[in-house]
């Protein structure tokens, strides 16, 4: 990997791990372009023709096989934006690791932004984590932008982890869902925001088909003086279960909005949203510092906690 | 070990302590016991720092602890259990063992010390400390990590509260065993005659004040306070 150099390292494994990403299908974006790809017999990588971005074929029946596709922004000023889409072949299972590193260390904003488009055929699995890490000393802004769009076939469901902890100054989430029938859709969201950061989150998810589920949970810690914004719209327009769940832990002048928006289009429809907003509870902290810890290690521990 | 000189609480006027004085000898298990509302639970808190007292001192091994935080108490050797086990969102039962012990503790420790409050370890040492957990269970994690702590003086606060008499009839176990669990002293405000029955020493308390202490034979066989006891034990039942 001689293009590969101690920073993107370091960036890479914050958001992976650089000895997990080389075993299985991988492609590594820096600087707006790919730098380094693995094919596997059931995993094909193409770039696409018509924009930036590659497209990922996962063949039908696969088992259990990892795809990283990191993607990592060293230079100050760097604008990048990419769209990548996966196609599940029917039945396949698979894991995929995404996610953006950022480092700046200069006054120039970097800003990456990712459409990731997922279509899974009948009962395909997919695990689908991304993180977003920032960091360096500049005063350019890091800023992140990721959309995902998941459109579930009968029998299929995605599972999504995103976590973004530090060093993001700006992001604005998306994420889309369009459930056929039996399908289940369970997105798990952790952000932490300090500084001046802001984080807006948008969920939109219209559940089809009969039996469609889908669990939202939202974890986030705003501290100091970031904003952080929640919206969910979930679409119940048959037979279908929804269960929303925006928790926030807020410190200093942090401020954390939730907006839930749930329509029933039909009466079996079942869905449900909360929302719980506060500061860390009193008793949580004195019982930690019943067991030793200083008022400023217990509230560590809660957070930490919090966001596991 | 410790002392309390003319400890006065007083919230809303009322008083809730009224001059208190009492001394507890080391490797002592102390039962208080006496009416709702008689200041109990208050003497506990300000033993452990969670409240602070407006006039009196507390002294702790010959240290004056009065103006002391929590975790400095802690870290000198007092232990204590809520009334209401605290929940979380995110610790395990593992996480809470780890930070309660003095020293690293892998996890056949921590399952080790939970086998000791009855629980069957390997189902519950990597659950959250939150409300998928039982009122049994969780005080019996709360239990497990004030021994952990090893203290020179544990201090529960109606452990028998907030939980069903099935679970509390189990529990009972635990705490007769408890002199094998708990090192030290022992302080445990309980209406539990059970419970007063294994007491080395019954402090009974009223209205904010100390009426009597003597051993457990002595108190129980004062005709008032096993009324109230056992009242009390009707009521809660």
């Amino acid at each position: 990997m001689e293009d590969i150099n101690k920073i993107d390292e370091n960036l890479l494994n914050e958001i992976s791990n650089v000895e997990e990403i080389k075993k299985g299908a991988y492609n590594i974006r820096k600087n707006g372009k790919g730098i380094e790809r693995q094919i596997t017999e059931n995993v094909n990588i193409e770039t696409k023709k018509d924009k930036p971005g590659i497209n990922i074929y996962v063949k039908e029946n696969t088992k259990f096989e990892f795809i990283h596709i990191p993607v990592i922004i060293t230079e100050s000023g760097i604008k990048d934006l990419v769209y990548n889409d996966f196609y599940i072949g029917k039945n396949a299972n698979v894991i995929i690791v995404a996610g953006c590193g950022i480092h700046n260390e200069h006054h120039k904003d970097s800003e990456h932004n990712g459409i990731h488009r997922f279509f899974l055929e009948e009962g395909a699995k997919v695990k689908y984590i991304e993180k977003h890490y920032g960091e360096g000393k500049g005063t350019g802004k890091r800023i992140l932008n990721p959309v995902t769009e998941v459109e579930l076939k009968p029998g299929s469901s995605l599972e999504m982890e995103s976590v973004q902890i530090k060093g993001v100054d700006s992001t604005i989430r998306q994420t889309k869902g369009k459930l056929e029938a039996d399908t289940n859709f369970v997105v798990s969201e952790k952000i932490m925001t300090h500084g001046k950061q802001v984080a807006k989150t948008e969920f939109e998810v219209e559940l089809n088909g009969e039996n469609a589920s889908t669990h939202v949970t939202s974890r986030s810690v705003a501290v100091e003086n970031s904003k952080q914004e929640f919206v969910s719209k979930i679409y119940g327009n048959t037979k279908c279960f929804a269960h929303v769940e925006c928790d926030a832990i807020i410190k200093d002048k942090g401020t954390v909005k939730a907006i839930p928006e749930i329509t029933a289009n039909n009466v079996d429809a079942n869905l449900i949203h909360e929302a719980a907003i506060g500061k860390i509870a009193g008793e949580q902290l004195i019982k930690l510092m019943t067991l030793g810890l200083t008022e400023k290690e217990a509230e560590e521990e809660i957070i930490n906690g919090f966001l596991r | 070990m410790l002392e309390l000189k003319n400890i006065c609480f007083e919230r809303d006027n009322k008083k809730i302590l009224d001059n208190i004085n009492l001394k507890i000898e080391t490797d002592k298990f102390i039962a208080i016991t006496g009416p709702n509302g008689s200041g109990k639970s208050t003497l506990a808190k300000i033993i452990m720092g969670i409240e602070k007292p407006d006039s009196g001192k507390i002294i702790f091994n010959n240290k004056d602890i009065t103006k002391m935080p929590i975790d400095k108490r802690a870290k000198l050797g007092i232990g204590f259990a809520f009334q209401q086990p605290v929940k979380f969102k995110g610790i395990t039962v593992y996480d809470l063992l780890k930070i309660a012990s003095r020293k690293e503790i892998n996890k056949i420790e921590a399952c080790n010390t939970l086998s000791k409050v009855g629980l069957c370890a390997k189902e519950y040492v990597d659950r959250e400390v939150n409300s998928s957990l039982s009122g049994g269970e969780l005080k019996r994690i709360e239990i497990a990590t004030v021994a952990l702590r090893e203290s020179k003086l544990t201090i529960f606060d109606e452990p028998e509260a907030g939980i069903d008499l099935w679970s509390f009839n189990n529990l009972i176990d635990v705490f007769e065993n408890m002199r094998n669990i708990i090192k030290g002293t022992t302080i445990i405000i309980s209406h539990q005659e059970k419970i007063l029955n294994i007491a080395d020493k019954i402090i009974l308390m009223r209205n904010g004040k100390i009426e009597q202490i003597g051993d457990a034979k002595e108190v129980l066989e004062n005709v008032e306070a096993k009324k109230e006891c056992c009242r009390l034990n009707r009521q809660e039942k």
